[in-house]
């Protein structure tokens, strides 16, 4: 009953690094009042002891806790992948809470709970462990949502957040309880043993749909986006920023764990499921995104859209889609981290400096920053020979072997819409006068975060199979 | 079979009748001088009816956000301290890690001073 193995506390090391310094943070926290340089400091450290951590785990595979967590190429990759999202966001995090003139060191203790629930998301391989991986990250992210506590949008942002994401909570237990109660298990692979017998299950399919609903949520796809566009606007740019990849990143390696690896749909009626969840998330998103005015929430609806593009690799099924959807998720998340912290670079202590036209003439004032922001841009809008469009290849060509070629038009007629608004903004940065807009601050951690989020983009444009062979473990 | 739930079931009638004639006879034979403070419902000296478009301190939060925290744990305790020995050294250990970790919150707490009243 009760085997347990020292063995098995190695396979969730990362995990372990990572809860044990956001610990260590609190305790700073309580012993040092307002030392945000100490937490900091621990911070960096912790993330990069457990990164290494995922490094030396890499390749081995295993299962532990009585096969409630794995090891192996998805959890290390999505690990790696959220631990380094966190080290980044750390890093802009830092100037960006001195510009608002709100450094608080618990600010980084949330961050690295948030990412142990991610690391959670990815290794577990029961429902249960996934559902706290998921309360993990979802309670961190309603705080640091919240976190500039004295602003009414900062405030609208968390609360909103925390009650449609208690809402779907709810529905993600409720699936766990319908599949438990048919199948008698948490376990994926013991649920996915069951499945082939049960076939058409009314209560089976109900379990699996209120688990899409909740993940759906999570991931942001129409039609569970509607908290997207106000919680990202309102919550701190920096925040905003790490929800938008780490967050979505760990939601989609939840939906891989279930879907692809766990229960593995394939052509059936839940793949059909998903690929309209895909469909309408990538319409909705672009076309909505084409009216915003505001910076956050034009990133906040293509953000929606690029949840459509990457469940177009879940609703797939098939190995393509597996892999093209980590690619994706990959790109996208040194993209938008990217974009989100140029944005936050530009943004004033009021919120302001957050709309298209405080872009206009900013190859004038700040070219380095233009042109990053450029970059980002035309990966978003999926331009050769950025990664922006890479991921989308894959994910595309996935649904088109598994005969969703529907799919994948709708994916590439949107994606043009999308080019509308990405390269507005392009235009607006270089081919405006040069008007007088808030001033940029010198922020030097930040302008290092983008150069390197606009390095990793290129690089995974020019050379796909760097992140391709890591995906497969194949380094 | 059903004959074993006899006693049960004379326990629960005297039970009632026991409650139910106790507070009769305090309706009849108690003195009865009734005031507008004493018709109204008790609540814990405040005045029950009155708007609730209120500002409480925050101070109130604390407490109750910290009594769930405390409680819940103590909840978690509860099965595992009936279940002790079957759940062997795994299960000691598993539950002292909980305590811990809860403990690091609450000096946590105790630091920044959210124990303090004033």
């Amino acid at each position: 009953m009760n085997e347990f193995r020292l063995s098995d506390l190695w396979i969730i090391a990362p995990f372990l690094a990572v809860v044990l310094t956001s610990m260590a943070v609190l305790i700073l926290e309580g012993i040092r009042r307002n030392n945000a340089t100490a937490s900091y400091a621990t911070s960096i450290t912790g993330l990069v002891t457990a990164l290494g951590l995922t490094a030396a785990t890499y390749g081995s595979a295993d299962s532990g806790f009585r096969d409630m967590v794995s090891q192996g190429a998805f959890a290390t990759y999505f690990s790696g992948l959220f631990i380094v999202v966190g080290l980044l966001t750390i890093v802009v995090s830092r100037g960006y809470l001195r510009r608002q003139r709100w450094q608080h060191g618990e600010y980084y203790a949330l961050i690295l709970s948030a990412v142990s629930g991610m690391i959670l998301m990815a290794s577990g391989t029961d429902l249960i462990v996934i559902f706290l991986g998921i309360e993990l990250m979802s309670l961190a992210f309603y705080v640091l949502a919240g976190f500039f506590r004295t602003k009414a949008s900062s405030n609208e942002s968390a609360l909103k957040y925390f009650l449609l994401g208690a809402f779907a909570t709810g529905f993600l237990l409720y699936g766990v309880a319908l599949l438990y109660g048919v199948t008698g298990s948490t376990n994926l692979a013991v649920i996915s043993s069951k499945a082939g017998s049960l076939g058409g299950d009314p209560l089976f399919l109900l379990g699996v749909g209120m688990i899409v609903i909740a993940l759906g949520f999570k991931v942001a796809a129409v039609p569970f986006h509607m908290w997207a566009p106000d919680v990202y606007e309102g919550a701190p740019t920096a925040v905003t920023g790490f929800m938008a990849t780490a967050g979505k990143a760990a939601a989609f390696a939840a939906f891989g764990s279930v879907f692809l690896k766990g229960l593995a749909f394939t052509g059936t009626d839940v793949n059909l499921l998903l690929a309209i969840l895909a469909a309408l998330s990538m319409v909705v998103g672009n076309i909505t995104a084409v009216v915003q005015n505001n910076i956050k929430r034009m990133l906040a609806y293509s953000s929606v859209a690029h949840a459509g593009y990457i469940l177009a690799g879940v609703a797939a099924g098939n190995a393509d889609g597996q892999t093209g959807m980590m690619f994706y998720v990959g790109a996208y998340a040194f993209m938008t981290l990217g974009a989100f912290t140029i944005v936050g670079m530009l943004e004033g202590v009021d919120g302001q400096g957050l709309t298209y036209g405080d872009y206009t003439g900013l190859s004038g004032r700040h070219p380095a920053a233009a042109f990053l922001m450029a970059v980002f841009m035309f990966s978003l809008a999926g331009i050769p020979p950025l990664a922006g469009f890479f991921g989308k290849y894959y994910v595309f060509l996935a649904a088109v072997e598994a005969g969703m070629t529907w799919l994948a038009v709708i994916g590439v007629l949107t994606s043009l819409v999308s080019v509308y608004y990405y390269l507005r903004l392009v235009v607006e940065m270089y081919f405006r006068e040069p008007a007088t807009g808030p001033d940029s601050h010198p922020a030097p951690g930040s302008m290092a975060i983008a150069a390197l989020s606009a390095y990793a983009v290129v690089q995974l444009g020019i050379y796909p199979s760097i992140l391709l062979n890591l995906i497969n473990g194949r380094i | 079979m059903i004959e074993q739930y006899l006693p049960i079931f004379l326990t629960l009638t005297a039970a009632v009748l026991f409650g139910f004639v106790m507070v009769k006879l305090n309706e009849w034979l108690g003195p009865k001088r009734p005031d507008p403070e004493k018709l109204s419902t008790y609540e814990s000296g405040m005045e029950p009816v009155r708007t609730a478009r209120e500002r409480f301190s925050v101070k109130f939060y604390m407490v109750a956000v910290l009594f769930i925290i405390f409680d819940i744990e103590v909840v978690f305790m509860y099965p595992w301290a009936v279940s002790f020995h079957d759940l062997g050294p795994i299960g000691f250990f598993s539950m002292m890690t909980f305590i811990l970790i809860l403990l690091v919150g609450y000096f946590y707490v105790w630091r920044k001073g959210a124990l303090q009243w004033d």
